[in-house]
């Protein structure tokens, strides 16, 4: 049978105005992981903390992708292949820790690992965010567990001054069993990888037909593309493809390395390979992104000078980490049951408390005092300051900064991975937090800076309970000199 | 509007009070019997000579029928108080008030609080329903928040400030070895407490007071009726709770360097008393040693000594038992543990032996003052319950 093509949509002028890669801040040796198994490897793969998820990801790529632009997102689309919830959307959960407005659609794109580009042409088409994060791992010293990695990456559309301009996008469908997994299993397996190998080697020759077709109706060739990135889960089909696409355009191939550096992060690794064409991207280059699952899809964009002002790059984060061992590993992911402490559990998080504590919860919203100016989280009934009630305008904490006024390292109190760091934190724009610290990579001082970041607290009942937390802010180190073809930007 | 001294209206005329200790073959109930007829037996009373029973417990029992009940207490009204660990001194606090406002004759408090049943380490306070966003930290967590504070604030060296925490737990547990009815009669050296495992910031668990069961009872009369009872009464000269309004987490006027509820408590109980320099006119004090940083903040809240200067006191031995103010003479929560129902009315309790002579080998040498304090602090720096009292051997 025919694979089926679908035809190029009918894009409005549209392109990525804001977008971030989130790098989880540990690693893992993937020596460590073969030697379970007794086998060897080398290099090490980006893991997420205790208290990340794939929400938690998402949330942390948007963030900084959405912000001063909250008003502008038309619609919030999230991919992963780990999702928290089912039945419940967990779309919802992001567009509350964005403190989006109610009339912004947020849903799931499903649990494979096409969602991620797909998210990508949903959000493209109506000035929507598209939020691909991903936790991925496998059985014990295999290959999934050692290769995967967890990361987010989130790309919000819009027609103001984009960073890049979507000039076409074409698909290749083709139903074949290259990787599978159970609902809800946390292992997945897979072919023979020659076999999905030679199916994606097809399905790219089609898609650059069909990428050549739609270019050419708003006047684009793939001649014309500068850098190109592949995203897929077979390593062997990546490698093939990508060979292909740059005999077929002469383009530079970008990303190359990331599979090996941070590992294959399942749905939101296009979101990466993305991530890193607009990191390396110069005004008016040419960029095709192509994503390999269960088909093949494209995407080419062109550069603005907006490029410019991009945010940090991805790769600033691969020096900010901290390296963790193998059964710590075991146990953040809940493969190994670690020791309770001599503590009742925690309970259930009360659905109605929860609901009607949302602008702080999730939010993280608190108010200023109309009457006298006193800033407070959560927003109170009465003003701890000058008594006035009720008279309030809404305050974010998200996108402050804080200070450490004091701390603790509690070795008795409940957590996932003891022991829990708690401070008082002091926002830059007024008020004062109570809340778990993590992230925490050394000695802390008073005075520190924080910056808040929301995560997973415990899970009881198979509810999540997310909390806003403060991560310590560290000074950057440079990136390490990229290993690939491209020149950095000066 | 203003608050009225209950001075000398009200005096003590019998007590009781368990040992403190892991009692794990006695109920919260058996506690209680044991402490009211202790109580009794030292006025000549029997339960049916007392009009009305106030019951303090935190975790231990729900109404007054935790009392009626394993007392058989007929016909007669009981209600159970909780103030976090301000709870025992609740109890005596409803149930002076009841004699001075002329209600009933003779009243009793009872608190009363059994920890050692839940196989849990530390404190498990009674959960709320709530959406858990709330920091689930342990008590010694938000104590310990004073430490990095106020060694800030006043440019105290880690080291200094650490000798005087571990003073205050060397000289409570000094204290306790003398006392029979302590959890812990055990001298503790310095050494030992400096290496204590640690549990949160800069606390380790010779930094914490001890988990154990325990009751403690007082029986309350109008003040001229009280010579009736014994011939050495105890006069409540002040009685004051301050509850706080829970803003210190979010109010960045608050710097954890001190207890702003026990500040304007004393305000309003050294008023009642008439007392103008308490580190001089009082014979003894029973505080809130929880931990080890509390009881050197409250030195300063409490008028003992100026701010930023108590760690330098405590080292100076001002607080010792043979010092200027002895501080917790019996031991404080550090050798008796914190069964919290019962611990305001064990405080209670120190002060009706010292002040009456009858503390033995822990005498104090300074009880001819004959006046004494007693606080209790429930919940956490910036979010607490205060109480204080005053009481003292002679009528006004």
């Amino acid at each position: 049978m025919r694979p089926s093509t679908t035809q190029p949509g009918p894009y409005p002028p549209t392109g990525i105005v804001g977008y971030h890669a989130y790098l989880p801040g540990y690693r893992l040796q993937r020596s460590e992981i073969a030697a379970a198994v007794g086998a060897t490897a080398r290099g090490e793969r980006c893991v997420a903390g205790h208290d990340e998820d794939s929400t938690t990801l998402g949330v942390a790529a948007a963030l900084p992708a959405v912000r001063g632009r909250e008003t502008a997102v038309g619609s919030v689309w999230f991919a992963t292949t780990d999702p928290v919830y089912a039945d419940k959307t967990n779309a919802t959960t992001v567009h509350a820790a964005l403190d989006l407005q109610p009339d912004v659609i947020a849903a799931d794109l499903g649990a494979s690992l096409r969602s991620g580009i797909v998210a990508l042409f949903v959000a493209a088409r109506d000035g929507g965010l598209a939020v691909l994060a991903d936790r991925r791992g496998g059985p014990a010293g295999g290959a999934d567990e050692r290769d995967g990695a967890d990361a987010a990456a989130a790309f919000l559309f819009g027609e103001q001054d984009p960073l890049a301009r979507v000039i076409c996008t074409a698909s290749v469908t083709a139903e074949f069993i290259d990787r599978w997994r159970a609902p809800g299993a946390p292992d997945g397996a897979t072919w023979e990888e020659r076999f999905g190998e030679q199916r994606y080697i097809e399905l790219a020759d089609q898609l650059l037909a069909s990428l050549s077709k739609a270019g050419a109706e708003v006047g684009a060739e793939l001649g014309d593309v500068q850098r190109f990135a592949v995203a897929g889960a077979n390593a062997r089909a990546v490698r093939s493809v990508a060979s292909i696409v740059q005999q077929a355009t002469g383009a530079t191939l970008e990303g190359a390395d990331l599979a090996d550096v941070i590992g294959n992060a399942g749905a939101a690794q296009t979101g990466l390979a993305l991530a890193e064409l607009l990191d390396v991207a110069r005004p008016g280059e040419t960029l095709l992104l192509i994503s390999l699952a269960d088909g093949a899809d494209g995407l080419i964009l062109r550069a603005t000078e907006a490029t410019a002002g991009r945010g940090e790059p991805m790769r600033a984060q691969l020096d900010r980490r901290v390296t963790i061992g193998y059964p710590q590993y075991l146990v953040w992911r809940e493969r190994l049951a670690a020791e309770r402490p001599r503590r009742p559990d925690p309970d259930r998080p009360s659905a109605p408390f929860a609901w009607r504590n949302r602008r702080y919860k999730l939010s993280m919203a608190g108010g200023r005092c109309r009457a006298c100016g006193a800033v407070q989280f959560p927003l109170p009934r009465v003003c701890y300051q000058c008594h006035a009630a009720d008279d309030f305008e809404p305050v974010p904490a998200s996108g402050q900064t804080g200070r450490i006024v004091t701390f603790t390292v509690d070795r008795l109190a409940f957590s996932p991975s003891p022991p829990l760091v708690s401070a008082i934190v002091a926002l830059s724009r007024g008020g004062r937090l109570q809340c778990e610290l993590t992230d925490v990579r050394g000695p802390i001082r008073v005075g520190d800076e924080v910056i808040p970041t929301f995560r997973r607290g415990a899970t009881v009942g198979g509810i999540r309970n997310y909390i806003w937390k403060a991560r310590p802010v560290y000074p950057t180190t440079p990136a390490p000199a990229r290993p690939s073809g491209a020149e950095p930007e000066s | 509007m203003a608050q009225h001294s209950l001075s000398d209206r009200v005096a003590i005329i019998s007590m009781g009070c368990t040992r403190f200790a892991e009692h794990f073959d006695r109920s919260a109930d058996e506690l209680a019997v044991d402490a009211v007829a202790e109580a009794l037996a030292g006025a000549g009373l029997t339960q049916h000579d007392i009009d009305a029973f106030w019951l303090g417990t935190y975790i231990s029992g729900i109404s007054g029928m935790a009392l009626a009940r394993p007392l058989r207490l007929v016909g007669k009204p009981v209600t159970r108080v909780e103030n976090m660990c301000a709870t025992g001194s609740e109890a005596l606090r409803a149930a002076v008030y009841a004699v001075a406002c002329g209600a009933v004759d003779v009243a009793m408090a009872v608190g009363v609080e059994k920890l050692k049943d839940t196989g849990y380490a530390g404190l498990i306070s009674p959960k709320i329903q709530d959406d858990g966003t709330r920091v689930n930290t342990s008590a010694p967590a938000n104590f310990s928040l004073l430490v990095p504070a106020y060694q800030e604030r006043y440019g105290v060296e880690p080291q200094e400030f650490r000798a005087a925490m571990t003073h205050v737990a060397w000289k409570n547990h000094a204290n306790g070895a003398l006392n029979p009815r302590a959890q812990f009669r055990r001298a503790v050296s310095k050494e030992s407490i400096e290496r204590s495992p640690a549990v949160a910031g800069e606390l380790g668990v010779m930094d914490c007071s001890g988990v154990a069961d325990g009751a403690a009872a007082a029986i309350v009369t109008r003040a001229p009726d009280a010579r009736k009872y014994t011939g050495t009464p105890l006069y409540i000269k002040a009685l004051s709770l301050v509850t706080g309004d829970g803003s210190g987490a979010a109010d960045p006027r608050y710097d954890y360097t001190s207890f702003p509820e026990v500040v304007d408590c004393a305000r309003t109980a050294y008023e009642q008393a008439g007392l103008t320099d308490p580190r001089r006119e009082l014979a003894l004090a029973e505080v809130h040693d929880c931990f080890t940083p509390t009881e050197i903040v409250l030195m300063e809240d409490l008028g003992f000594a100026e701010r930023g200067h108590a760690w330098r006191d405590v080292l100076d031995g001002v607080f010792d038992r043979d010092g200027e103010l002895p501080v917790n003479p019996d031991g404080g929560l550090k050798s008796f543990g914190h069964p919290v129902g019962a611990s305001g009315l064990r405080m209670i309790y120190e002060c009706w032996l010292q002040l009456r002579g009858q503390a033995g080998d822990r005498q104090v040498a300074t009880a001819h003052r004959g006046l004494a304090l007693t606080q209790n602090l429930g919940g956490a720096p910036g979010d607490c319950v205060c109480f204080i009292s005053v009481v003292g051997t002679n009528p006004a």
